[in-house]
Order: structure tokens, then sequence, then C-alpha cells
């Protein structure tokens, strides 16, 4: 597997909270291979952003790490994230591994120029000539669709939100990372903004070829920008697969009824899904599969028993005890 | 639809902020007339001014110009009984249940008020009776498992569900609901909507639904209408099935386009229109003649930069404040007419 740029293995990931320990990742495992694009799909609580931050280790300081190992391959080299030093992370981060988060548009220093924010990044790993940093991100802001002139000399304040976030797409590019993380990168955007972010995004994929992550509530950027897809639930990957796959085959009854929970504007109007219940409480999680209190095909096992991950066909995984009797819906 | 008596009527309603000294128009002379039982979604990207017509007819902030009436009376010419009466009948459900409700109050509390305030209830059993009936209603049952919760006890969905009983306690007639399902997950978003539709349904409540998201609002009104706002203005409006599949102002064009869709294979075949710029003018500096005009594809120059399109009738139900898209529907229909000579 040497096309492998990121593998997750069992990871595990609490923090304590007033009630107690809030398991916001469950021993999750995947593969994240050259140039591709995974999305994590997941409901506010299902512990995505959790996963995400502890991909790149800026979990809170509450946060524990309980098990697990994250790997990252680049020139023939392997590391585990978990195990690295403060400076191989310092290198890591950024450099291989670039990431913004959700509400990042915030993120900005509110009193630094866009220059100095691009300069600053740079110096801090190293490249000091600030011509060529200079350079580099007039290249980038054009290729996001920005005037690089008009936003460089400008103060974050002066950007409307759907540009701070084309320039952080930017940042995060500067050093040519193997991978990029986004945490819900559309979200709060108007419609014609998430439409010129999510091309600028489709266009840098082909150019870079970097492996994107990105992790999201909203199903359409998924059905957009996803090679694969990922259902999160109960901080668990509870389904993975190809995107075609995962909208039109999906195994698992979750991933079924989010699927055709979300109305399209385009064609007939469509029945939709509803799931009934309450997303599940990550402190007390239920007991054996964590759907089963809202699966209409729970039976005895699925009260007991916790399915993992298994192979449905075509590189498909479902953890379902009963997903060869689920039915497909049109 | 239209040989109804409307329950609501705007006429070149208006409303300026103030901001730094200068004039802000966040809703610009906008004609709108909703049908006793309809349901009309209003729909915009932010800043198009769709809460601040939500608000205006909630009764909330007055009107700058033109006027509002609800059942034929101007609202802000009623003596105090009818602004009253009008004030019961027509409530508005926020976007966000975590800020809309009380914190230091039960469900039973949060519902009983109203009832006692405006005597619709005897204390005691009667109003208990009523609140779970109404708890009955939005579907949180059984009743008495939520009587004695505080909302922090409660998820965002049935937050939501205890706002929509909380605007039920007065029997409105009509609901303007902002963004009511946005901040709701995907998974909860279809049963709330359900639940509001039923209410349309049973009970005979008339909807004025805000949302930024078409694809919502193509599905809790395909029965009604929807009206597309853009930069204050109402750019579009039609029954729903015709305006998602044959939309007419370019803007609303541009806006189904461009919207992502959850399915893979409809998404990523969709035909893209292509704005011609992709910055919204601020509302501070309108552009001259339609605001659209600077990312319009179809701007012809000479026309749409110097003269402002009114929303004009084509056929029965569509109106479409665009000189273009006009312009091509009296031209087919002169065509068609010379074509059954």
């Amino acid at each position: 597997m040497s096309d492998v740029v990121m593998q997750v293995n069992d990871l595990w990931v609490e923090y304590p909270a007033k009630r107690g320990l809030v398991k916001a990742v469950r021993g999750v495992s995947f593969e994240l291979r050259r140039g591709e694009s995974l999305a994590l799909i997941g409901e506010s609580g299902s512990g995505k952003t959790t996963l995400g931050l502890a991909l790149v280790r800026l979990l809170p300081k509450a946060a524990h790490i309980r098990r697990g190992s994250i790997l990252y391959r680049h020139d023939g080299i392997e590391q585990d994230v978990l195990l690295m030093t403060k400076s191989e992370l310092r290198e890591f981060r950024w450099r291989n591994c670039a990431m913004v988060f959700q509400g990042a548009q915030n993120a900005f220093n509110p009193v630094l120029r866009i220059e100095a924010q691009f300069l600053d990044t740079a110096r801090a790993h190293g490249l000091t000539n600030a011509n060529d940093v200079r350079s580099r991100a007039r290249d980038l802001l054009r290729r996001v669709q920005l005037d690089p002139e008009r936003v460089l000399s400008s103060y974050p304040h002066e950007l409307s939100g759907g540009m701070r976030q084309r320039v952080l797409i930017a940042l995060g590019l500067l050093l040519r990372p193997q991978v990029i993380i986004l945490d819900e990168p559309t979200t709060a955007l108007d419609i014609l903004t998430q439409r010129s972010v999510i091309e600028v995004l489709r266009s840098l994929r082909e150019e870079f070829d970097f492996a994107l992550i990105f992790i999201s509530h909203d199903l359409s950027l998924a059905a957009e920008l996803a090679d694969r897809v990922a259902t999160v639930y109960a901080g668990a990957i509870i389904e993975i697969g190809n995107v075609f796959d995962i909208f039109e085959h999906a195994r698992h009854p979750y991933t079924i009824a989010l699927t055709h929970a979300v109305p399209t504007v385009t064609g007939e109007q469509r029945e939709l899904v509803s799931i009934p219940g309450s997303p599940p409480d990550l402190i007390n999680p239920p007991a054996g599969c964590t759907f089963h209190p809202r699966c209409p095909y729970a039976t005895e096992r699925c009260l007991k028993e916790e399915p993992l991950l298994e192979p449905v066909g075509n590189g498909q995984y479902a953890a379902c005890w009963n997903w060869r009797d689920v039915p497909e819906l049109s | 639809m239209a040989n109804l008596a409307p329950i609501l009527e705007l006429e070149d309603l208006s409303r300026s902020f103030e901001q730094r000294g200068k004039q802000v128009k966040a809703v610009d002379s906008i004609n709108l007339s909703v049908a006793d039982g309809e349901v009309v979604c209003l729909v915009g990207e932010s800043g198009c001014g769709k809460t601040t017509t939500g608000k205006m007819i909630a009764g909330l902030i007055r009107p700058t110009g033109g006027t509002m009436r609800f059942r034929g009376k101007d609202i802000w010419k009623m003596n105090d009984t009818d602004f009253r009466e009008y004030r019961m009948q027509v409530q508005l459900i926020h976007q966000d249940p975590y800020a809309s409700l009380n914190p230091t109050q039960t469900v039973f509390q949060i519902l009983s008020a109203p009832l006692l305030h405006h005597g619709l209830a005897k204390a005691g059993a009667g109003v208990r009776d009523r609140v779970r009936e109404l708890l009955q209603i939005v579907e949180m049952t059984p009743p008495d498992d939520y009587l004695e919760k505080y909302p922090h006890q409660l998820s965002g969905g049935q937050r939501q569900r205890i706002s929509v009983a909380r605007a039920l306690t007065v029997s409105p007639s009509l609901i303007v609901a902002d963004e009511a399902v946005s901040m709701v997950d995907v998974s909860i978003r279809v049963s709330l909507l359900g639940m509001l539709g039923r209410l349309k349904r049973e009970l005979g409540v008339t909807f004025v639904f805000i949302t930024h998201d078409l694809a919502v609002a193509k599905y809790f009104a395909w029965e009604g209408r929807i009206a597309v706002m853009y930069l204050g203005r109402m750019v579009e409006i039609d029954r729903t099935p015709q305006l998602v599949s044959t939309p007419k102002h370019p803007y609303t064009q541009a806006l189904l386009s461009a919207i992502p869709e959850a399915d893979p294979r409809i998404t990523r075949t969709k035909e893209r229109i292509m704005l011609r710029s992709p910055d919204v003018p601020s509302l501070l500096n309108l552009p001259p003649g339609c605001t659209f005009h600077p990312r319009c594809p179809r701007f012809e120059a000479g026309l749409c930069d110097v003269i402002v399109p009114q929303l004009t009738s084509i056929g029965e139900y569509a109106q479409v404040a665009c000189h273009v898209a006009v312009r091509e529907q009296t031209e087919n229909v002169a065509g068609l007419a010379a074509d059954n000579k």
C-alpha cells in the first residue's frame, strides 16, 4: 500500500466533562491515499471535529488520546504523528499537513495585513526570502480567484467571509503540503460563495495533487468533492466507501437514512426519510451498536455487541450486523 | 389559491436603517400578497432582507415606507384592541433554539405563561391539559416526560419543537418561521418539517417560511410559492414547482445552478451559470438600475444599469423583476400568437 499517505489505526480520544468521560473518537481506522479526497460526514456531536484535531495533534489539553496510531508517510519514511517530538510535529504541521478549521475565517490576526500573515507563516517554517514568498502568495491567491494586490494589502476585516476562506486555503497551500484537512469549509457561506470555494478546491486539487480530508455535516459538499465518504456516528466510522456507492448503495441504516434525509432542488419532489430519536450521548453511548435505539432493523444482537467495519463489496465497509438484510432505498 | 382572500398584503413595503449617517435600505418596496392557508417561502442569501421582512410581518419592527395589511387592515393604523389581536394572530419562530428559550424556565413554565397571560386557559388543571395537548401537537410524547425539563436538557430539535408549541399557545393563523430548521441536524430536520407541514394541513396555519436553502423551500412549499429576494428587493415570485424547474430571473437561475446537491450524479452534471462577478455589492453602495446587473450574465448596457426593473406579472402566477426576462416572455407570447394565425 505505497500510495497511502496517512493511515489511522484504532484511534480513541476522550475528554473529561462534568458528567463523565466523553468518548469522542472510538476506535477509528482509515487510510488516506495519495491525492484522494475523503469526506468525513456526520452530525453535530458525532466526534468528527475531534477526529480532525487529533490527526494533527491539536486537541485541547484536557483531551486524551487513549490508544491508536496515526502513520504519516512521505519520501519513503513512515512516522507516527502521535510519537513525534515537538520539532517533528512543527515540521509536520503546515509543511506536510495543513489544516483549516471551522470558523477559521476568524483565525487571522486582526491587526496584521494578509501579506504579513503569509510572511509569518513562511518564516515560521524556514522560508526567509520574502520576495519568493510574496510571489508564491500572489500566484496562489490568483488560483483561488482573488486579486492578489488588493488582498495582500488588506486587513482581515476588509475581506468577506468567502474571501477569507479562500485566503486561508491559499495560505494552507503555501508550503505545498501533501495533505490538507478542512473542517466545514463552506458552512456559513452563501450559496454563490460556496460554489466558488468548491470550484477553487476542485481546480487546486487537479493542479497540486494533494490529498484532502474534509469534515462536514453537509452531505452535498461530500457529493460534490469527495472520492470516498466516511460516515461518522457516535465517534466511530460506521461506513466508508466510494462516493457513488455511499450515496446510492449504502449498507448501514444510518447512512441510508442520512442520504435520504436531504432534499435536492433539481428534479421531482422526493420522499424524505426521517430518522427517529436523537443523536447518542457520547458520555453514555448505547450498548451494542450505538445506532440501535434509532434503527428500524435492530435485532437482539445489536443491543449487545458493537459491530465493527466489515467489507460489503467494492472496497466498501459497513459496521452493521444486519447489512445483508437492510433494504436499499431508491 | 389566488381567489382566496389574502391574510397578508405587503404594499411597497420598505425598511431603512441608519448606518454611519447613511441610509441603508434593507428592504426596498416589496409587494406580496399571501392567501389564507398558503405557504410562501422567502428565499435569498444573507443580507437580502428576508429576516427584516419577517420581522415586519410579525410587527416587531416598523416599516419606513409602504403599508402592511393583515386581514385587510393596515396594522400600523389599528386601534389597540385590533393590534393586540393581530400580534396574537401572527407568531414568529426564531432560528436559534438555543437562544430563544429562557434557560431558567421549565417547558411547562415556558408554555403556560402565554396561556395564563392571555387568559386562554385557567390556572391549574386547565393550563396543564392545554400544555400537554400542545406538546402532543409538536410530537413530544408522552408530554409528561417533558413538562419539568429545562431547555438545556433538550436537544436542538426538541427545543425547536418547544418554540413551535409556544407560538401555538395563542392559536395563531400566521406563523413566520425564520430559518426554523437551519440549525437543526439533518436527521432531525425532516421530522421537524413534517410536523410544521401537519400544522399547515390540520390547523390551517398560513406560513411565511424564511430560508436561505432553496432545497428546503422546495420541499416545504411544494404546494405553495417561493419569493426570491436579492439586496432588499423581490426579484421573482412563482409557484414552487415552476420556480425551481423554470426560473425566469437570472439571479434565481444562477442560484439554482450553484446549489450543491446531496446527490453526486446530479451535482456533478449540473449546468453551471457563470456570473460576471462573484462579489455581492454593499447595501451602502448599491449599483444603479437593476442591483444584480454587475453580476448578471444577461446584462444589457444602457438598460439594466439605468432603469430599475419592476416586479412584472408573466402569465397567471409568475412575477419577475428583470427587463430581459420580461421582454423575452412578451416576445414568446407574441411569437406563439403569430404561429397560431
